[in-house]
């Protein structure tokens, strides 16, 4: 009887382990998705600040359409429902991911976070076209709120 | 027998020598004599040294500097404390030589020791012009009525004598950049050193807590145990310097990513520079020796 016991207990250990181990390395095709979306999203955004950045550091020549253009993706972009894109087991304890689990124990604030980005890139798509100072005075509070929904929600590189 | 009555005045008397070596000494009372405040000097003191990133209330106003953001550390965790105005609870009591003494040597009003999670081990290279430029724009800043809270850290770091003989081994006046040969150089090291104390994160420090300086800069474990604080040196930060510079001001990387965690509370400091102190210390940065990730 107690050999028995001992063999279950071993067994259901080693399919609990097995299962962490399989959480931790592979995701679901609904979480792979979500992952892959909202990088790929991030990037977007870094394309198109590219050339507003460039502009507003004064690297390359102010062009109304361009900057127009890119404010406009931008606002676009904010503009997105993101919300299936953070699936749940899609924090920090897998791999590949800097979103922290703050985002999941706090929707409202990081909300919050993307409604601020919908207002800013919004205000700077109305001016991008007005001017490199008009645009450079819009284009600040977008970078400010990147920064203030990383600040919390988005974990330093490993 | 007679030897233990003997040996254990021997104990006595090295640890009242110790003690004494190590005890609290503040500024001297005329070390301020001749120096006129300049508040409005002291706004830029106040955003490069960065005094509001711990000292404010999490998401709470930039000027009310309450305290109460937590610090979580291998010795325990250090809670900010009440550095506003107000004469009860903040540090409007304090007089001039106090708060100096407090900023540059790490001596409390009350002549005890103060913990170096207020990095005063940096902030002891600053020039006193400075501080008292910095203490005047503080008592302009409004006050907060809410009590301090005392730090949660547990024996023996809760006794402050302890912090004698480790302000002995790690405070030192000396740049760690032996020589900055042009006056942009001087003050990026100033910046960096003394009132950006930016080493307090990116450099790793040892066993009991002090910096390892022939890892300057070179990346740390991040304290809140996420991640870890990067390697600013040229052996990892590749960008040019007027890419640390735009860094500084705007947040964003030279691939339009953005700052993220702790740092953007720096950059709201730095971005209060002017364009010749941002390119001063990533002048700095690029000055130093490049040292490789392990």
């Amino acid at each position: 009887m107690p050999f028995k016991k001992i063999t279950i207990i071993a067994a259901a250990s080693a399919v609990g382990i097995v299962s962490t181990a399989f959480a931790a390395g592979h995701l679901t095709p609904e979480q792979q998705r979500g992952l892959d979306a909202r990088q790929a999203h991030m990037s977007l955004y870094a394309f198109n600040l590219g050339p507003l950045g460039g502009m507003a550091q004064e690297q390359i020549p102010y062009d109304a359409e361009v900057a127009s253009a890119a404010a406009a993706n931008l606002a676009a972009l904010a503009a997105i429902d993101e919300s299936a894109y953070w699936v749940e087991g899609t924090d920090t304890s897998i791999e590949g991911t800097r979103a922290k689990p703050e985002i999941w124990a706090d929707m409202a604030g990081f909300e919050a976070e993307q409604v601020k980005l919908v207002a800013a890139t919004a205000t700077l798509a109305s001016v991008a076209g007005d001017g490199l100072d008009a645009m450079k005075a819009a284009f600040g509070p977008v970078g400010q709120s990147c920064g203030s929904c990383h600040e919390s929600y988005r974990a330093p590189r490993q | 027998m007679a030897r233990w009555p003997l040996l254990g005045g021997f104990a006595v008397v090295v640890l009242g020598a110790g003690w004494f070596l190590t005890r609290p000494m503040p500024l001297p009372d005329d070390a301020l004599a001749g120096l006129t405040p300049d508040p409005q000097n002291g706004a830029i003191v106040f955003a490069a040294a960065g005094c509001a990133s711990c000292h404010t209330a999490e998401d709470g106003p930039d000027d009310l500097l309450t305290g109460g953001k937590r610090f979580a550390s291998p010795f325990g965790t250090f809670i900010a404390p009440n550095i506003s105005s107000d004469p009860v609870h903040g540090i409007g009591g304090w007089s001039d030589l106090e708060l100096a003494s407090a900023i540059v040597t790490g001596v409390s009003n009350d002549g005890s020791h103060l913990y170096p999670a207020f990095p005063y081990t940096s902030y002891t290279k600053a020039n006193l012009q400075d501080v008292v430029d910095l203490i005047a724009h503080m008592r302009t800043l409004p006050a907060s009525d809410v009590p301090s809270a005392p730090h949660e850290i547990g024996f023996p770091f809760n006794q402050r004598i302890t912090l004698g003989p480790w302000k002995a081994l790690y405070t030192s006046d000396e740049w760690v950049l032996a020589s900055a040969d042009t006056p942009q150089l001087e003050r990026g090291r100033y910046l960096t050193e003394a009132l950006g104390h930016c080493a307090e994160c990116h450099t790793p420090r040892d066993a009991l807590g002090g910096l390892q300086k022939d890892r300057w800069m070179a990346g740390a474990a991040n304290p809140s145990g996420e991640g870890r604080i990067p390697n600013i040196t040229a052996g990892a930060l590749t960008w040019s310097e007027a890419a640390i510079a735009e860094y500084l001001k705007s947040g964003f990387t030279p691939d339009f990513d953005s700052a993220g965690g702790e740092m953007v509370a720096v950059i709201k400091n730095t971005s209060r520079l002017t364009d010749e102190d941002r390119a001063a210390i990533a002048a700095y940065l690029k000055a130093i020796p490049a040292i490789s990730n392990l």
